[in-house]
């Protein structure tokens, strides 16, 4: 579904991507893990367009996306949960997800996708009228989330959904994700929560300043000694 | 009674400070940047409306029309070319272009129409409205600007508020980046913002030439400066708040000129704009910025 080869990202004179390739298979869900700085968001943020690569190719449903400009990638089934969530603080809450199906035209369908988004976060739904600026950081993150799913999206980047957020909300979070990946969208997900990230993930790419260092199956990296012991604290 | 005309008139002055006003502070809530060649694109709405209705003899109406539409494509163009390219620049350049953009503006009009004033006719054709016996007068002109005014400030607040578009502009003015998510394209969406605040400016020049029937290249550089003040006055930023401020710039800066000095108005008029910039920075409707460390 998404193919990333060599992609090399430049911050000025700094190189802050190097030479990355992965890939994410429809269905899965991809972890990219790594310590703060290695480039897990800059790598989201160039697939979704809002940072042009120098060089590199980026296939999206057989189609090299790296010119396309970043607005047009939404109807292309193509969402992304932005790292801080990024909600619109100053609308209310109906008018945040309202704006997440900007692309979409069928108001019937638009519809439908808000009464899903209700049922899979009632805590919206009670709160549909209220300026998003002034939830919770977790009703923030569901927001965002709901946002994004509001596009009807195949393929959603989510950047640290985790961030900030109490213990409890933390496994709210992940269990979302979860379902969110069975009914049918593919996952490709940043955390610095390298555990609860790998216990959900497919596959894991893990990232050290710019370079994809190890890849794999979840299952084997998670009991690999030098991941547990740089990445699970153990 | 004398009050109460100059009142009126005040009303009347504030409400094209605040049409104007109203195009500063859409352009700064989204773009983020102070476009100071917005009170010359007035200046050009008045040369166009002076173009078509007296020396092409269209129907002032729809001359108003023309010259609107003009100063729509004129903002368009200059955003284009000028502001667009500066994206992402130090706010101080993009600044700097605007007062370039300005003077270009300034000096294309007095290139094409030359130094001397012309004397506009208003496109206001009715007789003054008379109240208590004759001793309250209020000018045609004065009516309906003060109506254009208030009309399209509804216009824009329901715009705002109620349409997908005007989502749009708030998610832009918020966050450029999460619009853009969201599949806004926001260039478009800050083009859409410099054509509806230069559809405005149009009106307003007709109508400030109207009430003021004389035109020269730098008419609009005054009123210009005075709804900037406005909009900071309100609030910059907020509709309302443009509204509000032209309104009370208009009857402060006419009160002074009857009671206190016709030379001092003036210096009245910015010496609010200093005293608001000291006590409460963020204009009367402004909202509170808190600064994210």
């Amino acid at each position: 579904m998404l193919e990333v080869k060599n992609l090399n990202v430049y911050y000025g004179m700094i190189h802050a991507i190097k030479d990355v390739s992965f890939s994410v298979k429809k269905g899965e869900i991809v972890s990219l893990i790594g310590a703060n700085g290695a480039g897990k968001t800059t790598i989201l943020q160039t697939v979704s367009g809002l940072i042009k690569p120098k060089s590199g190719e980026i296939i999206y449903n057989g189609e090299n996306i790296v010119k396309i400009s970043g607005h047009k990638l939404v109807s292309k089934g193509l969402a992304h949960v932005p790292e801080g969530r990024r909600i619109f603080a100053e609308l209310s809450v109906i008018q945040n997800l309202k704006l997440g199906a900007y692309t979409r035209r069928s108001n019937f369908e638009i519809d439908e996708t808000l009464k899903n988004i209700f049922n899979k976060f009632p805590r919206l739904a009670e709160r549909k009228n209220q300026l998003a600026g002034t939830l919770s950081g977790g009703e923030q993150q569901m927001l965002a989330m709901g946002r994004a799913l509001m596009s009807h999206p195949s393929l959603i980047l989510m950047d640290e959904p985790s961030m900030g957020l109490s213990p409890i909300y933390v496994n709210k979070i992940f269990e979302i994700i979860k379902e969110i990946n069975n009914d049918g969208t593919t996952i490709l997900l940043v955390e610095q929560n390298a555990k609860k990230a790998m216990s959900i993930a497919d596959k894991v790419y893990v990232l050290e300043t710019g370079n994809i260092v190890r890849s794999g199956n979840a299952s084997e990296l998670i009991n690999d000694e030098a991941i547990k012991k740089a990445y699970l604290g153990e | 009674m004398a009050f109460f005309s100059y009142l009126i008139s005040g009303l009347s002055l504030g409400a094209i400070y605040a049409i104007i006003a109203l195009g500063y502070t859409m352009v700064y809530g989204i773009a983020k940047m102070l476009n100071f060649a917005h009170g010359d694109v007035i200046m050009v709405g008045g040369y166009i409306a002076f173009t078509c209705s007296i020396s092409l003899g269209v129907n002032p109406y729809i001359a108003t029309i023309i010259s609107a539409l003009g100063c729509m494509v004129l903002g368009v163009l200059v955003e284009r070319i000028a502001y667009r390219p500066l994206r992402g620049a130090q706010s101080l350049s993009v600044l700097i272009t605007a007062i370039g953009v300005s003077y270009f503006l300034q000096n294309v009009a007095l290139l094409i129409f030359g130094a001397n004033t012309k004397s506009f006719t208003s496109i206001i054709n009715m007789p003054p409205l008379k109240l208590f016996n004759g001793e309250l007068t209020i000018t045609a002109e004065a009516i309906v600007t003060i109506i254009v005014c208030l009309v399209v400030m509804a216009l824009l607040t329901l715009f705002v508020n109620k349409t997908r578009l005007g989502w749009a502009m708030m998610a832009v003015s918020e966050d450029k980046g999460a619009a853009t998510l969201m599949g806004i394209n926001s260039n478009a969406t800050i083009g859409l913002t410099f054509a509806i605040g230069s559809f405005l400016a149009g009106i307003a020049g007709v109508l400030l030439c109207s009430s003021y029937p004389t035109l020269t290249p730098t008419t609009g550089a005054m009123p210009g400066i005075k709804a900037f003040v406005a909009a900071v006055l309100g609030g910059i930023g907020s509709i309302p708040g443009a509204c509000i401020g032209g309104f009370l710039l208009g009857i402060l800066e006419n009160l002074s000129k009857a009671y206190i000095s016709s030379q001092l108005s003036d210096a009245i008029v910015f010496s609010v704009l200093i005293i608001v910039l000291l006590i409460r920075p963020t204009g009367l409707m402004g909202k509170k910025q808190i600064e994210k460390v």
